[in-house]
């Protein structure tokens, strides 16, 4: 069956039985001021051959650097089975199918997806997934101003800790939604978000608390007395968690006395290669008293006629196809593919399989800062134990050191300057457990040679000055 | 048929609305409403205590196939609601009038109760919306 299955004959006769002549014309109430005209930006179309040609010329360009940055996106291993399968015809689609009549296999890979995210989170339900890390973690606060109804405020703290894109595309989604966004400093000298500082809020009117674990520093929060402080002072408490390190750290549902209300995250780590920025996933997961609030699908099991079991999309009476306006979310893209390749590698390698993936990641980081920070001038900046990430002080310009290590085809980490000023000269390093120790070796080597020489040497670099 | 009981008032938006003699109404939907809608799952009703304008959306009631909202016929606030819903939302398809009542209202404008339509005009008025 064609895509579009409209011939030209179809369309003017469509066009003729309703008396218009121009599918234009049934746009005639947008004003032109709000159309976009002909898009300039997109070049013609090129042969299979040019194109090749180019996707070779892109490939080569990325190079195999080895990769010692996180900062929200990580390079881990993916065994080979996971896009093999994924990519097979059944599965290959981008979204969801909506008719349980035709998507049995879809819809039972979605609800074991759910199952496993559940189970990793210590959640009661999950939905089938959002768009990715930053929008689940915009969804999660619009999730919350509407299920705490107590709180009139609408008033949300944010810590600063949390990753600065999160951050800003938070901003970007609630900020005409008459939210009020607080910033929570961290600590300079733990990493942490300051408890302090929470505390200055302690019976305010805060209608949710947002809680990242590990934070952007890969520094772990106190994510008890975060969760338990939210409870007392009637916020809701929202975890953004990444879901390889819940393999070996607490799950949400047990921080505090009673776990989180919402848990949201960046489901890339589970299988999802890096891709220039995506496309990833995001997850997220809640205790049961809020699910008619959470925006998504979910898949749910039930019985024929027969008894025998299947699965169908559930509780979307609150979707935008039935509530346009009044949904709970207008953008709550499944990530279909996205899922089954994570829940494929969630399946390949167990809950066991992923405690080892995280604590080798880990002990890598851990290695490496150890023999970085042998360096002279090269000095971990907080105190707080870490995940599998940890920011460096380095004396030195990260942009000019950073850009020696890619000219050495190794990418060094990520420069914090932009996003944190206060933080002076620092980057922000991670190595996954594909990490090896020849290449941790060569990194602190490359690192240490660098820094004698811009140390030694007597003339600014032409780009540093002003 | 449906049922629309005479002595009650009836809003557009399908609520019924039975005026307690002493400054309160009790509000729920119309037998027409719970068919239209099909078997209710879901109820989510307001907070006592709130003051509502008339017209306010102020619970939503969701069945198998849409979510909807309730508009409050009438300006005032809320005194109870009814607690049963939580835990069993079919009260209201089973019965509307009475187990499957939603909240109560303390009234502030009377004149916003007399321009209510009675049984008979609601069932016009239903009929009217189905062609």
């Amino acid at each position: 069956m064609p895509f579009i299955p409209h011939t030209e004959e179809d369309v003017n006769r469509m066009l003729s039985s309703i008396g218009v002549d121009s599918i234009e014309s049934l746009f005639d109430e947008i004003p032109e001021d709000l159309k976009c005209g002909d898009l300039d930006a997109i070049p013609a179309g090129m042969s299979e051959m040019e194109i090749t040609v180019l996707m070779h010329q892109r490939a080569a360009a990325d190079g195999q650097p080895d990769c010692f940055i996180g900062a929200g996106a990580y390079d881990h291993h993916i065994p080979a089975a996971v896009w093999e399968l994924a990519t097979r015809g059944e599965f290959y689609t981008a979204y969801t199918p909506y008719q349980a009549e035709a998507s049995q296999g879809t819809l039972q890979l979605l609800y074991e997806y759910q199952s496993m995210m559940t189970a990793l989170t210590g959640m009661d339900v999950s939905n089938a997934s959002l768009y990715d890390g930053a929008s689940a973690a915009a969804e999660s606060i619009l999730m919350a101003v509407r299920a705490n109804r107590k709180s009139k405020s609408r008033r949300v703290l944010l810590p600063r800790s949390l990753h600065p894109a999160y951050r800003k595309t938070v901003q970007t989604i609630v900020q005409h939604q008459k939210i009020d966004l607080i910033e929570l400093p961290f600590d300079t000298t733990s990493g942490k978000t300051d408890l302090d500082a929470l505390d200055n809020y302690s019976g305010d009117d805060i209608t949710a608390l947002v809680i990242p674990q590990p934070n952007f520093f890969g520094a772990l929060e106190d994510v008890d007395a975060l969760t338990n402080w939210a409870m007392s002072n009637g916020a809701i408490s929202i975890a953004v968690v990444n879901p390889l390190a819940l393999s070996i750290l607490k799950p949400p549902g047990e921080w505090g006395d009673e776990g989180v209300d919402i848990c949201c995250g960046e489901g890339q780590p589970l299988g999802i290669p890096l891709s220039s920025g995506g496309p990833y996933l995001g997850f997220m997961c809640c205790r049961q008293q809020h699910v008619r609030q959470m925006p998504g699908r979910i898949i749910g099991a039930t019985e024929d006629l027969d008894g025998k079991r299947g699965y169908s999309l559930t509780l979307q009476a609150r979707e935008q196809h039935i509530r346009r306006s009044k949904a709970t979310s207008n953008i709550c893209t499944n990530q279909g593919l996205m899922v089954t390749a994570a829940t494929i590698y969630m399946a390949l390698l167990g809950g066991e399989g992923m405690a080892h993936t995280a604590a080798a990641a880990h002990a890598n980081t851990g290695k490496l800062v150890e023999k970085l920070c042998s360096i002279d001038g090269v000095d971990t900046l907080f105190s707080s134990p870490v995940f599998h990430e940890r920011v460096l002080k380095i004396n030195a310009s990260p942009k000019n050191v950073l850009r020696s290590l890619a000219a050495h085809n190794l990418l060094g980490g990520y420069d914090l300057g932009a996003e944190y000023p206060e933080l002076g000269d620092a980057i922000l390093v991670c190595a996954t457990e594909k990490r090896t120790e020849q290449q941790i070796e060569s990194f602190r080597d490359k690192l240490d040679r660098i820094m004698n020489r811009q140390a030694k040497c007597p003339v600014t670099p032409k780009f540093d000055q002003p | 048929m449906s049922n629309t009981p005479d002595g009650l008032k009836y809003a557009k938006t399908h609520e019924w609305i039975k005026d307690n003699g002493d400054g309160t109404v009790t509000v729920g939907i119309s037998d027409h409403a719970q068919e239209l809608l099909g078997d209710l799952v879901f109820v989510e009703l307001p907070e006592a205590g709130s003051d509502i304008a008339a017209g306010d959306e102020i619970a939503v009631v969701e069945s198998v196939k849409a979510a909807s909202d309730i508009y409050s016929p009438l300006s005032g606030k809320i005194l109870g609601i009814n607690e049963v819903l939580n835990d069993a939302p079919e009260s209201i398809n089973d019965s509307p009038y009475e187990d499957g009542w939603l909240f109560t209202l303390k009234i502030t404008d009377k004149s916003e109760l007399d321009a209510l339509m009675d049984a008979d005009a609601y069932t016009k008025h239903a009929q009217d919306e189905e062609h």
